[in-house]
């Protein structure tokens, strides 16, 4: 059974999300839809950055792109990214949170796609987007997992996220990749 | 590598039971649009689901209604709702000279083209609130072209349109509307081109002079010009790969051969029913000219 793992960061992002990618395996079983709070221009500097940090291709997707296991999509600067069944869609609706992209966009609409096969994972960041996304997920059943707000490098973002859905799982960042491989499927890190 | 696509619902018996709450929703936003279809003649049941859904919810809110059972209701039986709803559905929030980089390549590959026409016709198709054909028609002017040229911009929503036509912005969004034109290389000082009060800006109607502003449903009208130049950018992600490719051959048939059709950055024709006769120019932003 595929699934999506749809992740969300703000401030201090890029160091989680690096953690996280460089420790998932080649053969990595689930699609990955990663929204960074990003400036709007039109540089593509972040895909390259991650691209360089994973075993997984990662792509800036174009609306329409299909969703592939073992492939990571982050969202393009000054667009939503949202998750259709098997697909990707882009808006330029008005930004949500002051964001564009926005977490929650992109959580909520892995929820209505991919309802309890979605799993949300809400990382360090100085803003509560995300939380209203997160508790979407949790109302569709799909695990949601909230790094350690006393870890974060900003935690806003977490600690909002645990407010609204109070029984999500709070991991480490470490901790994150080994639980994605048990709920998508994979090799474990062989590194661990 | 083998495509495979998802469908999450295939495995039905083995996850827990799929939320009834999410079925609901699906077959109320189905029966909304086939309502707005019945009674409005509108069609907006190939709109990307994605994006339709979060602006229902978000119409929905703002209509301080429960469900969207009861903004059907509302939408059937009262004219202005309906108004309210093509609205919200026609508004994407850009900005001027979005994407510097395209505006550049408008200016150095295909203003030379339309140099060599006595008279240029352009369409704007999905011109929203307007941004982006102020940002053309501050090109052509300083390039010298915009008297040969007529811009025939167009957008679903004829309150939409009533704000593009004013020309009335932000005085907030001028920092970064100016951070723009100076990445697209613009020649003069942006304010000239603006009147400010304390907290909005109205474009000089000099501007304007050569800009039509008409409603056009790209879903269900036709072709209505042969144009030089159309830019239809970031509207088609708002439509599902068959109601895109319909629109795709209603601007294939628009426009003249060796014309130029732009869209957004993270658009593409790949896949689409023309590919095969455009050729992206050199400068690869989303420009392509049609070649037969």
């Amino acid at each position: 059974m595929r699934r999506l793992v749809a992740i969300g960061a703000s401030a201090g992002g890029f160091q989680a999300i690096t953690q996280i990618l460089g420790r998932l395996p080649v053969d990595f079983a689930g699609s990955i839809a990663i929204v960074q709070h990003r400036r709007a221009d039109e540089s593509s500097l972040l895909r390259e950055l991650l691209a360089q940090r994973s075993r997984l291709p990662v792509i800036e997707p174009c609306h329409g792109t299909l969703l592939r296991p073992g492939h990571v999509y982050i969202a393009p600067p000054d667009y939503h990214m949202l998750v259709e069944p098997g697909s990707l869609a882009l808006s330029v609706d008005a930004p949500i949170n002051r964001s564009r992209p926005s977490i929650d966009a992109l959580f909520e609409s892995a929820a209505a796609a991919y309802r309890h096969r979605a799993i949300g994972v809400v990382l360090t960041g100085a803003s509560a987007d995300g939380a209203a996304g997160a508790a979407r997920l949790a109302q569709m059943r799909a695990p949601v997992i909230v790094q350690d707000p006393t870890t974060a490098e900003a935690s806003t973002c977490p600690a909002a996220a645990l407010s609204r859905v109070p029984h999500a799982l709070v991991l480490q960042v470490v901790q994150i990749p080994e639980r994605l491989i048990a709920l998508c499927g994979g090799s474990p890190d062989p590194s661990e | 590598m083998a495509l495979q696509v998802e469908n999450p619902d295939a495995d039905g018996a083995s996850g827990p039971p799929l939320d009834v709450a999410q079925n609901v929703e699906d077959l109320e936003i189905q029966l909304l649009l086939d309502g707005i279809l019945h009674r409005y003649g509108y069609d907006f049941r190939n709109y990307a689901p994605a994006s339709l859904r979060r602006r229902i919810r978000g119409i929905v809110e703002k209509e301080m209604l429960p469900s969207i059972s009861s903004l059907q209701e509302r939408i059937l039986r009262e004219a202005s709702c309906m108004s309210r709803f093509i609205t919200s559905l026609s508004v994407p929030v850009t900005a001027m000279f979005r994407d510097p980089s395209f505006y550049r390549a408008l200016r150095s590959e295909v203003v030379p083209m339309l140099r060599t026409y006595p008279f240029v016709r352009i369409w704007h198709a999905g011109c929203s609130t307007g941004e982006e054909v102020y940002s053309l028609a501050i090109l052509l002017v300083e390039e010298n072209l915009y008297e040969r040229c007529r811009i025939y911009a167009t957008d679903l929503s004829d309150a939409t349109l009533q704000r593009a036509t004013k020309g009335i912005y932000e005085l907030s969004r001028m920092r970064d509307y100016t951070h723009n034109y100076q990445l697209f290389g613009g020649q003069n000082d942006f304010s000239s081109y603006y009147t400010a009060d304390h907290e909005r800006v109205i474009f000089s109607p000099r501007l304007r002079k050569n800009i039509v502003f008409s409603q056009h449903n790209l879903v269900s009208d036709g072709p209505f010009n042969e144009f030089n130049l159309i830019l239809c950018r970031n509207v088609m992600i708002y439509f599902d790969r068959s109601l895109r490719d319909r629109v795709l051959k209603l601007l294939d048939s628009s426009l003249c051969r060796l014309g130029v059709l732009g869209i957004g950055r993270k658009e593409t024709l790949e896949n689409s029913a023309i590919t095969t006769r455009y050729g992206e120019l050199p400068s690869k932003v989303r420009l392509y000219r049609k070649e037969s």
